[in-house]
């Protein structure tokens, strides 16, 4: 079984024949090409040009995050699995408006969904459905975006009544985030997306072609628009996890003046319990068949690829229960 | 440019292969929907074949279709290697279509195929005669349509649960 392997210490990535190591002054870690599914880098990373050529035949992504804890860019190796029939329906499906607002509006009906799902799970009445409603309207990406936020404001206002008096927080603020929650979502959500993107390298879709997000030149935006349908059930629902039965608490961040974020035993506590969710399985109502959170991921995947082939329609994946 | 009867023969022997065992799988593959990566079966396939004829070598022609390895006799022995002989119908047809690709495209008259299944020990010998050029005819402008056309419906066979395409097909 292939896994997931975070490094949270610097360190040296050196390749010995068919196996790569992690060496740094504590540790020579042995970690069998075979075994790795992708690699999450904290700490700073030195490795070998081999090393790379291993991970690049293998089509192992690895994933750089800053000091802060934020996503920096992916080793995203060539792509392997290329379909050109697919790249052009993916195209055509952003390029036709019609096509391109009925995706983006799946992506907030599947993200809103979730959200009312993680709400009633703690039985909060929230304006979620209500506010869902709007979208049929909607005839622009704007618009679309617009009840996104407004969704996700209702969300994040109904979120203090689930977390301690302590964990409070007044509304979402990125880069830097302000406060514990704020310093969670932002480390949680880019940790998702570099999970999103490894599933994505794995099948034929082209990441930069996106439909919610504005398909841009830094951001991989796919992975950013499959991101939103698993932020509630990945994220958040770690974040209450963590917070509640006091996994995480203050000794776990490092406080500024104006900023908030995870100090490195607060990250390995994260990282660890996010994973163990990621292998976490569920059995599958369609596939009668046990699947992982992560597989949820490629499955989801699969859904918008038999959309643009016109297979099936693509619904999101709304958890039930 | 490339007469119809050419574009005709751009065909893989995998797809002869899908072409017996799913029509869906079939035009996935043929769009380059591929999953095959990821399934043990056919990395178990591989490493039977890569332990069983440690010394034979794989010929790729034109780009097109891949033997897994050749006898040189007074003949030409062509060999496939299988795991099972669950599908043999679709390996039947799939080696009979090397045979016709080499000998209508190449020229080569005297050819015999044999399927090798190493893991039950048996052989079985493929001869392509008058009517099993016809049925490859016919299959080849089946597989055209079939590809060209809409993504076919999967239909749940027994197999499907084996398959790498089971939960994009049924997801």
């Amino acid at each position: 079984m292939k896994k997931n392997y975070y490094l949270m210490s610097d360190g040296l990535l050196k390749r010995k024949e068919n196996t790569v190591y992690f060496v740094n002054k504590d540790v020579k870690k042995p970690i069998p090409i075979n075994k790795i599914y992708a690699i999450y880098a904290y700490g700073s990373l030195t490795f070998s040009s081999q090393a790379i050529h291993l991970l690049a035949k293998e089509g192992i992504a690895v994933h750089f995050f800053n000091y802060y804890g934020y996503y920096d860019g992916s080793f995203y190796p060539r792509e392997k699995l290329l379909s050109g029939d697919l790249i052009i329906k993916q195209a055509e499906h952003y390029l036709d408006h019609e096509k391109r607002i009925f995706i983006a509006k799946k992506f907030v009906e599947g993200a809103a969904k979730n959200m009312d799902k993680v709400l009633k799970y703690y039985s909060l009445e929230n304006h979620i459905s209500s506010i869902l409603n709007d979208l049929d309207g909607c005839n622009k990406i704007t618009e679309v975006m617009n009840v996104e936020g407004r969704i996700r404001a209702d969300y994040y206002q109904k979120m203090n009544q689930i977390l301690p008096e302590d964990f409070e927080f007044e509304k979402r603020v990125k880069r830097p985030p302000e406060n514990m929650v704020n310093a969670l979502i932002s480390f949680g959500n880019s940790l998702l997306y570099s999970t999103v993107l490894s599933e994505i390298y794995n099948t034929q879709l082209n990441p930069t072609i996106s439909y919610l997000h504005e398909p841009s030149q830094r951001r991989f935006s796919l992975a950013l628009d499959l991101s939103e349908i698993f932020k509630p059930i990945l994220v958040d629902r770690l974040i209450f996890y963590l917070v509640n039965k006091k996994m995480i608490n203050a000794d776990d961040f490092e406080k500024d003046l104006n900023y908030c974020l995870l100090n490195d035993k607060g990250r390995k506590t994260f990282i660890k319990q996010y994973d163990e969710r990621l292998k976490k399985t569920i059995k599958h109502r369609e596939l009668n068949r046990k699947v992982s959170y992560k597989r949820l991921i490629r499955l989801e995947s699969y859904k918008l690829i038999k959309h643009l082939l016109g297979t099936k329609e693509y619904k999101p994946f709304v958890m039930w229960w | 440019m490339i007469s119809d009867s050419e574009k005709q023969l751009r065909i893989i022997g995998t797809q002869i292969n899908y072409y017996f065992i799913c029509k869906t799988k079939l035009w996935l593959f043929s769009h380059h929907i591929q999953m095959e990566q990821e399934s043990d079966l056919v990395s178990l396939g591989k490493l039977l074949h890569s332990k069983s004829y440690k010394d034979e070598k794989e010929y790729t022609i034109d780009n097109l279709i891949s033997i897994d390895f050749i006898k040189k006799r007074d003949y030409l022995e062509l060999h496939e290697v299988k795991k099972s002989n669950k599908m043999k119908k679709s390996h039947e047809y799939q080696l009979l279509y090397y045979t016709y690709y080499l000998k209508n495209k190449k020229g080569i008259k005297n050819i015999k195929g044999i399927l090798n299944y190493p893991k039950i020990r048996k052989k079985a010998t493929i001869n392509l005669d008058k009517s099993k050029e016809k049925d490859l005819m016919d299959i080849i402008e089946d597989i055209g349509n079939i590809i060209n056309n809409e993504t076919p419906k999967p239909q749940k066979i027994k197999i499907c649960r084996k398959c790498a395409y089971f939960e994009f097909c049924w997801v």
